[in-house]
């Protein structure tokens, strides 16, 4: 699999379809069903908005970078930001009588992709030409699999949250009409002021899977949840990188909330501009004059009733012992996940949404003594939300698993307040190398062990809050808080409030 | 039953090709020996009583004195040497690669030869020059055969001429030979005599022509719908397509990639054999080669031929079949017949929709297979720059001819998506039908079909050209491209000489990978009918007059 990250892992083309609805006028067409739910995923009241008789439907077709170390017909290494034209063999710049020979890495992506998106694998799938003339496609036509894909009829469940309250989460499913094996173009550059075209060809060839999936969506954000969970799933697999949909599908939601409308196009991911930019025009009336491809014989798929014995079992594909190593997908992770650690459903979430999150989390829990559901809440609220207030990944976080149970196990031998472990971790951000414990004595942040000296400190702030101290006699409970409060300040947080409430109680009832 | 027709009567003269020439090799003899077969100058060379580079020069000089046949469109020379100077130095040490070490042979130039030219004969590639070898040649040059040169043929394999190329057309040798000049009538005026000469057939019309002309032993040709049976034919020479899978197509510059086929010509069925054992196998680069491993074979010398079903298909007996052809056809039948061997009329019902959908398939896949030729990465590029679109209009229009223009513009059409259903599928069904014809028919007990190559023998150039290519690849192409159809193994041996003196050429199809019986029963029949040997009178270019065979200079 390739160590780089590809910057184009994951394209896509939304077909969105503007379909009368039921009650509108004119006749109802056959087809997809149509789904009616505004932006918010509630249902658009017919004849309100301005769209009213047509509801839309939103269906997508993705095109996903396999990982692979060559190409998918021709010995080529794939690299990402390799010197120009320095990835290229003689099939890939379409030398005459060179032949396509199928890299049998991105037939196996393929099927694992199709077995985790619950299709049925076409044992028998055939490859097909599409034609269209271009500079960055050097033979004048693509080979995918137009006819007979290598799988088809799947089904992806995701989740999303209604009016962005996590605790609303609901699941659809959306179906998969197929995914099809399929070479990537070429990289064309256009230099405007000396009017030239320069071709890069390293990408030419690489391998792509397209999945197609049925106008089952209504809007973006039910698109934009179905494409993040299909992210995941291929990063589990290893199939793709897949690393580039984000951007994508926040684009797409923006410009749906805009109202706007999005045209078939294949867009690419710019990595310098951080955007993606339409790759070319796809509405242009095109005849791609589709036709077998002659060099390539039917990809024939084996299962083990199947098989036969006389094939060397390096030249076949046998689904089974691909189903049989199928790694968790991030459903099941995240059911483990909230059965094992009893946290919540939405955490899980969040948890397999961050790259290397839940190995963070795990290892944090595997080192304390602290309870997972309390360690969950040091991760979303503390953690989480430094490394997404300065565009860190959780890789480049400063403060590892390590430094982040050391300082727990602080808080949860009670060595600390947890105002005091908020304060250390300001100082663990800095990434000074320091360890908790030599922070906390740095700064004397430890709480304060010696009974006396903290009982002498109750005492001072019962003896200056009389009104206080009447209220909570007069039966004011409430009031006690807030002379727990004053005893924190005085300690600068190095008191242990449970400690501190039971010697105010005691002194009040003296 | 057996067509009959006028009655052919076998000319009677030399022997079988290699028999004739069973003599010591001295120096002045070596003509003679270019004309023994592959096997036997094999031999000559094994036993130190040749040289590989005496070969390769006697080859390179006949090169040169029969240019005007245009056979060739580059000569190898000096790797050609190189390679026979290795090749000496290996028999020197007694270390040769095998029967092909040190043979000279050549290669149609639709195949890629590293660091040789690769034209396709089209402007297009003029000038380009491959990085790497085709796997059949890589195998031919690893068994230590010297690459004399690239031969001639219609542009990018389109055609059935040999007279559509950049390079100009290819003149069959037999144009020259005693045996034709005796039997046309000449009208003594020597313009008229520049008018006679006859063409190749094609697309493979230069290897043809090479093989025949003795300037090399064997030679690879292309054959899509018979493009190496019937200049095979025309030449007198032994034209193989093997079974589909069976040759590597890596490095073959595409007709038609569902049908191509490497082919194999030489002078005799058994050389063939040597041939097609050096080339056949699996390709890790050709996916649609077979994977079981493949045998190479000596062929028997049947002795009974009883047990033997040959089968005649009556819908072969074409319009347009000349009567001569029908008789050599009824007569090789009867040679059978008479041998004990069960000759029996057979049907395959859906020939005559061969051509029509060979022309929808055909077309569809040179429209797919040429659109690479933008000018970009390769080949012939316009000068024209004011957008890339009218660059591409231009290179392709400048690089290509009428004859493949029409086709990417027909195959284009077929694959529109209004038509596709109704030409390019129905074509495929068509050929299934084609397909399963042969099926029926080898399953029913039938061993070998025999049926004619061509349906006349070759006409003159002035004549040809009166059609336009379409048309006569249609003709020409009628009896052989089935078996392109159904990808079975088809043999072209030559059987004897028209009235006009010109090579008569008879088909046999085999069954799918059954290459050693179809070439057991070739090599059987071609021992029976005893095909004369051409007797070249080469017409020396700076005297302007002709020459007999053997005075002419080989050395």
């Amino acid at each position: 699999m390739a160590a780089a990250a590809a910057a184009r892992g994951c394209g896509g083309v939304w077909r969105r379809v503007w379909q009368r609805g039921a009650g509108g006028p004119g006749p109802v067409p056959c087809g997809p069903r149509a789904v009616a739910c505004n932006a918010r995923g509630g249902a658009v009241p017919a004849g309100k908005s301005g769209l009213a008789p047509w509801v839309p439907v939103v269906g997508l077709e993705i095109h996903a970078q396999i990982s692979s170390n060559s190409k998918l017909f021709s010995g080529s290494q794939v690299q990402f930001a390799a010197p120009p034209n320095s990835l290229v063999s003689f099939f890939d710049a379409s030398l005459p009588g060179t032949l396509p020979v199928l890299n049998r890495r991105c037939v196996e992506a393929a099927v694992m992709t199709g077995l985790a998106l619950n299709c049925s694998i076409n044992k028998k799938s055939l490859f097909d030409r599409k034609h269209y003339f271009y500079a960055d496609l050097p033979a004048g036509y693509q080979i995918t699999q137009q006819r007979v894909p290598i799988a088809v009829n799947g089904s992806l469940s995701y989740s999303l949250c209604i009016d962005n309250k996590m605790s609303q989460m609901v699941t659809k499913t959306v179906r998969i009409k197929q995914i099809q094996l399929e070479q990537d173009s070429g990289k064309s550059l256009h230099d405007d002021t000396r009017s030239q075209t320069l071709v890069d060809l390293n990408r030419a060839g690489v391998g792509l899977m397209e999945v197609v999936m049925e106008p089952d969506m209504c809007c973006g954000e039910e698109a934009a949840a179905a494409v993040r969970e299909l992210q995941l799933i291929l990063q589990m697999l290893g199939s793709s990188q897949a690393v580039m949909a984000d951007y994508e599908i926040q684009r797409q939601i923006e410009e749906l909330e805009k109202g706007g409308t999005i045209l078939n196009e294949t867009r690419a991911f710019d990595s310098k501009l951080g955007c993606t930019v339409p790759m070319r025009d796809k509405e242009g009336k095109q005849d791609y004059r589709f036709m077998p491809e002659p060099n390539l014989p039917p990809l024939i798929l084996y299962d083990t009733k199947s098989l036969p014995a006389n094939l060397n079992h390096q030249q076949v594909v046998n689904i089974d012992w691909i189903h049989e190593r199928l790694p968790d997908l991030p459903s099941v992770k995240r059911a483990k996940l909230v059965e094992r650690y009893g946290i919540l459903p939405e955490h899980s979430f969040t948890l397999l949404n961050e790259d290397g999150l839940t190995e963070f989390f795990e290892n944090v829990v595997k080192e304390t003594q602290m309870k997972p559901k309390k360690v969950i809440g040091w991760i979303l609220n503390d953690l989480l939300s430094y490394l997404k207030q300065h565009s860190l990944t959780v890789k480049e976080s400063p403060v590892s698993s390590f430094l982040l149970a050391d300082l727990l196990n602080l808080l949860e031998k009670k060595e600390i307040s947890s105002t005091a472990a908020k304060q250390v971790l300001v100082e663990l951000w800095k990434g000074e190398g320091k360890t908790p414990l030599e922070i906390v004595k740095e700064k004397k942040l430890e709480l304060i062990q010696d009974q006396n000296e903290l009982e002498q400190i109750c005492q001072a702030v019962i003896d200056g809050q009389e009104n206080e101290v009447m209220a909570i006699k007069a039966g004011n409970r409430k009031v006690l808080n807030k002379l727990i409060g004053l005893v924190q300040r005085e300690t600068q947080g190095r008191s242990n409030p449970v400690l501190v409430k039971q010697l105010l109680e005691k002194k009040l009832s003296e | 039953m057996v067509p009959l027709g006028v009655a052919a009567r076998w000319r009677r003269p030399a022997a079988a090709p290699g028999e004739g020439s069973r003599r010591a090799w001295g120096g002045e003899e070596r003509p003679a020996m270019l004309r023994a077969s592959l096997r036997e100058v094999s031999a000559a060379l094994k036993e130190r009583r040749v040289t590989a580079t005496e070969l390769c020069q006697s080859c390179l000089s006949l090169i040169k004195s029969t240019k005007f046949l245009n056979a060739y469109i580059t000569i190898a020379e000096e790797t050609a040497l190189k390679q026979a100077e290795e090749s000496e130095k290996r028999y020197r040490r007694g270390q040769p690669l095998g029967v092909l070490d040190g043979i000279p042979i050549a290669v149609k130039d639709n195949f890629n030869t590293a660091g040789i030219e690769t034209t396709c004969a089209s402007n297009m590639l003029k000038g380009y020059i491959s990085p790497y070898n085709a796997t059949v040649v890589q195998k031919l040059l690893d068994q230590g055969a010297v690459l004399l040169g690239k031969t001639n043929l219609d542009e990018f394999a389109m055609g059935s001429g040999s007279t559509d190329g950049v390079f100009g057309p290819v003149r069959n040798p037999w144009s020259y030979s005693r045996q034709y000049k005796e039997k046309s009538v000449p009208k003594s005026c020597s313009e008229d005599e520049e008018s006679n000469w006859v063409i190749t057939g094609g697309s493979s019309g230069g290897s043809a022509a090479a093989v025949s002309s003795f300037t090399c032993f064997a030679a690879l040709g292309s054959d899509t719908g018979g493009s190496t049976r019937n200049p095979a034919a025309h030449c007198g020479v032994v034209g193989l397509k093997p079974t589909y899978g069976l040759i590597s197509r890596h490095g073959l510059i595409p007709l038609v990639n569902s049908m191509d086929v490497p082919g194999i010509l030489t002078r005799c069925v058994d050389d063939a054999a040597v041939v097609l054992g050096s080339l056949a196998g699996h390709d890790p680069k050709d996916s649609t080669t077979i994977q079981d491993n493949f045998k190479p074979f000596e062929l028997p010398n049947l002795t009974d031929v009883s047990k033997l079903s040959i089968g005649i298909p009556k819908e072969y007996r074409a319009p347009g079949l000349s009567s001569e052809i029908l008789a050599f056809w009824s007569k090789a039948a009867d040679l059978f017949k008479n041998a004990g061997a069960k000759v029996i009329e057979v049907s395959l019902p859906h020939t005559h929709y061969s051509i029509v959908c060979y022309h929808v398939l055909c077309t569809a896949e040179v429209a797919s297979n040429m659109a690479r030729f933008d000018g970009l990465e390769y080949g012939h590029r316009s000068d024209m720059n004011k957008s890339t679109e009218s660059m591409y209009a231009a290179t392709r229009r400048e690089g290509f001819n009428d004859v493949v223009r029409g086709r990417i513009l027909s195959g284009n059409y077929f694959l529109l998506k209004q038509n596709y259903e109704n030409y390019f599928i129905k074509a495929q069904k068509v050929r299934r039908l084609i397909a399963n014809d042969f099926v029926k028919v080898f399953g029913s007990g039938v061993d070998i079909l025999l049926t004619p190559t061509t349906l006349t023998d070759a006409v003159p150039y002035m004549e040809f050209i009166k059609e336009d290519n379409r048309t006569r690849s249609a003709q020409d192409d009628i009896l052989t491209q089935a078996a392109n159809m159904a990808g079975l193994p088809a043999i072209n041996v030559p059987t004897g000489l028209s009235e006009r003196g010109l090579p008569i050429g008879l088909q046999f199809i085999g069954r799918s990978f059954q290459e050693k019986q179809l070439l057991t029963v070739a090599k059987w029949f071609e021992k029976q009918v005893k095909f004369p040997v051409m007797e070249l009178e080469v017409k020396r270019h700076d005297h302007g007059a002709f020459q007999h065979q053997k005075s002419a200079s080989f050395s």
